[in-house]
């Protein structure tokens, strides 16, 4: 089981507190009237599966309840850093090292 | 006297505390301290099994986790019988009753046995091969009615239990700085150098003793005290410690991601009168730092014909029965190896007056310090000898020697008697956790070993299990992990102070894979895998077929599939396949290793997890009522609902048919609390509400309420419900029973990560609210009397509206909304008044000659009027547009979820399947619910299906079936005859539209 932190309670809680909600930093369009199929498709289906470090959405749901957004290795499965949801995606490139150690 | 096998003195084990134990039925007596294996030893009992698939006589091999012979069943009582335990980790205890398995009639006579005779019928993958049936009986027939049963009942392991597990098992959660696997020296000095730094330490062992191999070390001197002197000092030195916890009998099975460690603790299975309060075991889950893995190495057996007999054993472990136990393993021994531990065994065992016929050391010129020693306390050592083949029906009585010669080969050299015959092919370093951690393994040449390289896990090695050797190495780097650990916990190591160590042996040596002997095409067989009885022509023959990459091998000769997972044979089947292949070893490749290290029962892993408490029950406030009215209760994902109420001598359809008429006639009541509730609340809740569902929610009235259909992004219904306006920033939000908390997550999800805008809070109130409906043309009639505050009346309260006031003086919240088609209104109450208000309104109900009704007449009466269920009618790829719901979409919405994926092109083709009412040609046939549905009343094999049956009952109100569909291009379809394909024929049915009573909806109105 993983060690979570949650950026809002500002603690590392156990995994069972949290549920995984799929990749992180994917848009809504604003006006999907306007988008066409296949970019509409692409927001609906198409996901990275990469090998390495992966920006998820998960949420804290069995404590406060909030969405957040963690960067995790896929191999190691370690979780490198947790933000609140709506900040910037982090630089990948800089976790590539600490993660490959 | 435990035994005539006793030493007189020594060990850790209490002489003045002789404890019975029986085994098959044989009373003995062994001491405290003893092990099953050792105090059958010390009774001169070898034979302890059969093999799996021979039924070969086997013996204790081994000393520890890794024995893959000595599998006993342990029986206390009845529902406590534990199978395939190793004999060499059950502790003895007065009163201790073992049988051993896989033998009929006896282990000494086992009709069995006859196997051996056929063995070249059981080759490697021999069930692929040989017992294939007469093909016109089918490809499975022999196998699944002859063959497997056969093969099943004579090859196997212990029986299960047959009665309910009547113990308890633990389970709890721990975290700490540095968790130490193993107590050996490694062990013991990584969790000092820890606890002194500070640190939260956790040491577990899987023995009942802290100590590891120093518990049998009787030579060497640390810091000028005896190795046990040493330990016991270390020992209550960690154990003075508040912040160390020493976990001995606990086995470190599974090392999961971000060191995250799991340990089984038996707790009670050493006593004999285990107090019943106690757990048998505990699973420790830990979240540890950092680790320190010494989990020591694992002696390897020799691979010669016949190396299977009761009296033949690994040295190392001979060496431990003799130091530790006391336990001489026979009278006259005999030595064969490659490594030196057979040296320091013999020694042991002649000081203890065991005569040694012989070393055969296989090594042409082996340099020890011992072996001056061995000749000078007399014995011969031959080198350049081996085994090339042993005799002795249920116990070795002679072994054939063997001359090695320069070029590989053996040459007979004559018969030596003995009753023991003592092995050693080395060590295996354990890196079993090591490798569960994700770590990599790297092939040293020199020690001729995997041993642990880079990790993700923050993990340490020490001792024998990362290649140290001499017993100065091991302490110093057992500190220093433990010192490595504290630092990358952000501790502080103290300083250390240097051990000293005296007089310990250095022992070297080993080799890999299958000694030569002359006899080489013979029956004779030498076991690689001795639990799974695969030999080294089993793993040979594999390769003559072609099989390359040891994962195959392993499968097709299921070595190292067995309960001890190879632990004593997988170098040795790698040892075979690189010299058979003509690769170096490291390239054959290494099987993964897996959890769990050993067994670990299904009560460990379970834990609390049974009984009631392996799955939560919900029930509503008013089940308790339901109860003693006679209910039938089925699930509804955790929650228990009344299905139907029968009277005496009813079956379920007649209730069901009772049921549904009294409420078209009358009025029943339903406890419908499991729906789920959500309050929205604020000043963008009516927003919130429109971007969510397909409805547009501004202009609902306070006082209103709409039906609402949910959908994912992708235009799929995924939940419906009636949404009430309380006032203008409250609105109370029904969703399906199922769909409570998935429909709330989805709303949390874009409320705060899509629509952050939106000033609006969602709390669900499920379990605030009892919910009781009320429907039938007397509804109102009986309603009313208990109602404050709210005028019921046709025109002043109509369909699809909302108050709040009071049911019988409580406050509530009223709908009048109907999921029967009958006038019908459902009253929320706060919960802890469900069951007093459902009663009030049930004495009124009885004035009418009403009745409760259950899900299954709801269902009933729901389908008559074509109302659909989510994940009823809809399995995740129906659209509001087949449900003919389009009439429900709020046209003037730019937007809500899901609105984009409607007009894709797959959304909107004419052969969708859609839904329909079908009615049988036949009025009294009841189609199944998911029979599919086809043109032709005999459709040819592979012909695709239009649709299939969603929902189907007889209806009493039409004294008829009727049945929902999803019918490709459904709607354009009806009064099309199709079919329903059964086993029996096909049913010819009636296309009709989806709603079959009261269509034009006049009964709503009354």
């Amino acid at each position: 089981m993983l060690l979570i932190r949650c950026p809002h309670c500002e603690m590392e809680r156990p995994e069972i507190e949290f549920r995984y909600a799929g990749e992180a930093h994917i848009v809504r369009p604003p006006d999907p009237a306007a988008v066409s199929d296949e970019a509409w498709a692409d927001y609906l289906y198409m996901r990275a599966n990469p090998k390495g470090l992966h920006a998820e959405r998960w949420r804290h749901i069995h404590g406060c309840g909030r969405f957040f957004n963690a960067v995790r290795h896929t191999v190691t499965d370690k979780i490198l850093k947790t933000y609140k949801a709506g900040e910037p995606k982090p630089d990948l490139g800089a976790f590539a090292t600490s993660a490959d150690r | 006297m435990s035994g005539p096998f006793r030493t007189p003195s020594g060990g850790r084990i209490d002489r003045a505390a002789p404890l019975s134990f029986t085994f098959d039925g044989a009373r003995y007596v062994g001491v405290a301290g003893d092990t099953l294996a050792s105090a059958l030893l010390a009774n001169g009992v070898h034979l302890v099994g059969r093999s799996i698939k021979y039924h070969r006589p086997r013996g204790i091999l081994s000393a520890g986790a890794e024995e893959p012979n000595a599998l006993v069943t342990v029986i206390r009582d009845g529902g406590r019988v534990t199978p395939n335990l190793r004999a060499t980790q059950i502790e003895l205890y007065d009163g201790l009753v073992t049988v051993s398995q896989n033998r009929w009639p006896s282990l000494h006579h086992d009709v069995g046995a006859i196997a051996g005779c056929f063995s070249p019928l059981f080759p490697a993958g021999f069930y692929y091969k040989t017992f294939m049936g007469p093909r016109w009986l089918g490809s499975n027939w022999a196998w699944t009615r002859v063959y497997e049963p056969l093969i099943r009942r004579a090859a196997g392991l212990g029986r299960a239990p047959t009665s309910p597990d009547p113990d308890h098992y633990a389970s709890r959660y721990a975290h700490c700085d540095v968790l130490v696997v193993g107590s050996g020296p490694a062990g013991l000095c990584a969790a000092l150098a820890a606890a002194q730094a500070g640190g939260r330490v956790i040491l577990c062992d899987e023995q009942s003793e802290m100590g590891g191999s120093l518990l049998s070390e009787t030579t060497a001197i640390v810091d000028g005290k005896s190795a046990l002197d040493w330990i016991a000092d270390k020992i209550d030195l960690l154990s003075s410690q508040d912040r160390v916890t020493l976990l001995p009998r606990t086995q470190a099975f599974g090392y999961f991601h971000d060191n995250f460690i799991a340990l089984a603790e038996r707790v009670t299975d050493h006593l004999a009168n285990p107090d019943p309060a106690s757990p048998r075991e505990r699973l420790w889950q830990v979240f540890a730092k950092q680790v320190v893995l010494a989990t020591g190495a694992i002696e390897r057996p020799l691979m010669f014909p016949d190396n299977d007999r009761p009296g033949i054993m690994l040295a190392g472990a001979a060496h431990t029965y003799l130091e530790r136990y006391g336990a001489k393993p026979g009278h006259r021994a005999a030595l064969v190896g490659s490594h030196d531990t057979i040296y320091r065994a013999a020694l042991a065992l002649a000081r203890q007056d065991v005569v040694i016929a012989g070393i055969f050391d296989n090594r042409s010129h082996p340099d020890s310090d011992l072996i001056p020693l061995a000749r000078e306390a007399g014995i011969t050592v031959t080198t350049g000898a081996t085994i090339i083949g042993t005799s002795g029906r249920l116990r070795l009585s002679k072994v054939r020697l063997g001359v090695l010669s320069d070029d590989g080969s053996a040459r007979d050299a004559g018969d030596l008697a003995c009753d023991h015959l003592l092995m050693s092919g080395g060590w295996t370093p354990s890196v079993h956790l090591f490798s569960q951690s994700r770590g990599k393994l790297a092939w040293h040449p020199d020690k001729q070993a995997f041993l642990p390289a880079r990790s993700h896990a923050r993990v340490w090695s020490a001792g024998t299990c990362a290649g140290d050797n001499e017993l100065s190495e091991v302490i110093e780097n057992g500190f220093a992990a433990g010192e490595n650990a504290a630092r990358a916990a952000g501790l502080m190591a103290r300083p250390r102070v240097a051990v000293a160590v005296e007089n310990a042996q250095t022992l070297n040596g080993g080799s890999l894979g299958e000694l030569p002997h002359p006899n080489r095409h013979s029956r004779k067989m030498a076991f690689v895998d001795f639990q799974n009885d695969v030999t080294s022509e089993d793993l040979k023959l594999a390769v003559r077929e072609g099989f390359q990459s040891i994962e195959h091998v392993k499968r097709y000769t299921t070595t190292g599939m067995a309960t001890d997972q190879g632990k004593t044979s997988n170098m040795n089947a790698l040892g075979i396949m690189s010299s058979q292949l003509n690769i170096p070893l490291p390239d054959v490749g290494l099987t993964t290793f897996r959890a769990p290290y050993t067994p670990v029962t299904f009560g460990t892993l379970a834990a609390h997890s049974r009984g009631d408490l392996f799955d939560p029950i919900r029930r509503t406030p008013i089940d308790s009522w339901a109860q003693d009215n006679g209910a039938v209760f089925e699930d509804a994902g955790p929650w228990k609902r009344a299905r139907y109420f029968p009277k005496a001598g009813e079956d379920m359809h007649a209730a069901v048919r009772r049921e549904c008429r009294i409420v078209r006639s009358a009025v029943g009541v339903l406890d419908a609390s499991t729906f789920g509730k959500i309050e929205v609340v604020g000043p963008d809740a009516s927003e919130f509400l429109k971007r969510l569902y397909v409805n547009d929610f501004r202009n609902l009235e306070i006082g209103q309420c709409r039906y609402g259909v949910l959908l994912n992004e992708a235009g799929f219904v995924i939940d419906d419900g009636v949404i009430g306006r309380l006032a203008e920033s409250t609105f109370h939000v029904t969703t399906t029973t199922g769909g409570a908390a998935r429909v709330l997550h989805l709303m949390e999800d874009y409320l705060q990560t899509e629509f952050p805008d939106l000033a609006c809070w969602l709390t669900s109130t499920t379990e605030h609210w009892a919910v009781i409906a009320v429907q039938g043309p007397k509804s109102r009639d009986a309603l009313a009397p208990l109602v404050e505050g709210i005028d019921l009346g046709k025109a002043s309260f109509p369909h699809m509206s909302l108050a709040e006031g009071k049911v019988a003086g409580v406050p509530a919240r009223v709908f009048r909304v109907s999921f029967t088609g009958e006038l019908g209104f459902e009253v929320n109450v706060p919960a802890d008044y469900g069951r007093s208000v459902w009663e009030l309104i049930w004495q009124e109900v009885c004035l009418y000659d009403g009745c409760a009704y259950g899900t299954e007449a709801m269902h009933v009466l729901r389908a008559e009027k074509g109302f659909v269920i989510v994940g009823q009618e809809t399995d995740g790829t129906v659209t509001v547009g087949d449900l003919g719901f389009g009439w429900a979409v709020g046209k003037q919405k730019q937007d809500f979820v899901g609105k984009r994926s409607l007009s894709r092109s797959d959304m909107i083709k004419a052969d969708r399947h859609q839904l329909v009412g079908l009615q049988t040609v036949d009025p009294k046939i009841v189609l199944e619910e998911g029979a599919q549905i086809t043109i032709e009343s005999s459709s040819t094999a592979g012909a695709a299906a239009l649709g299939h049956v969603t929902s189907s009952y007889w209806s009493d109100a039409l004294g008829r079936s009727i049945a929902l569909a999803l019918v490709s291009g459904g709607r354009k379809r009806r009064g099309e005859r199709l079919h329903v394909p059964m086993p029996g024929g096909a049913i010819e049915v009636v296309v009709t539209a989806p709603v079959f009573y009261d269509p034009k909806g006049e009964r709503l109105g009354g």
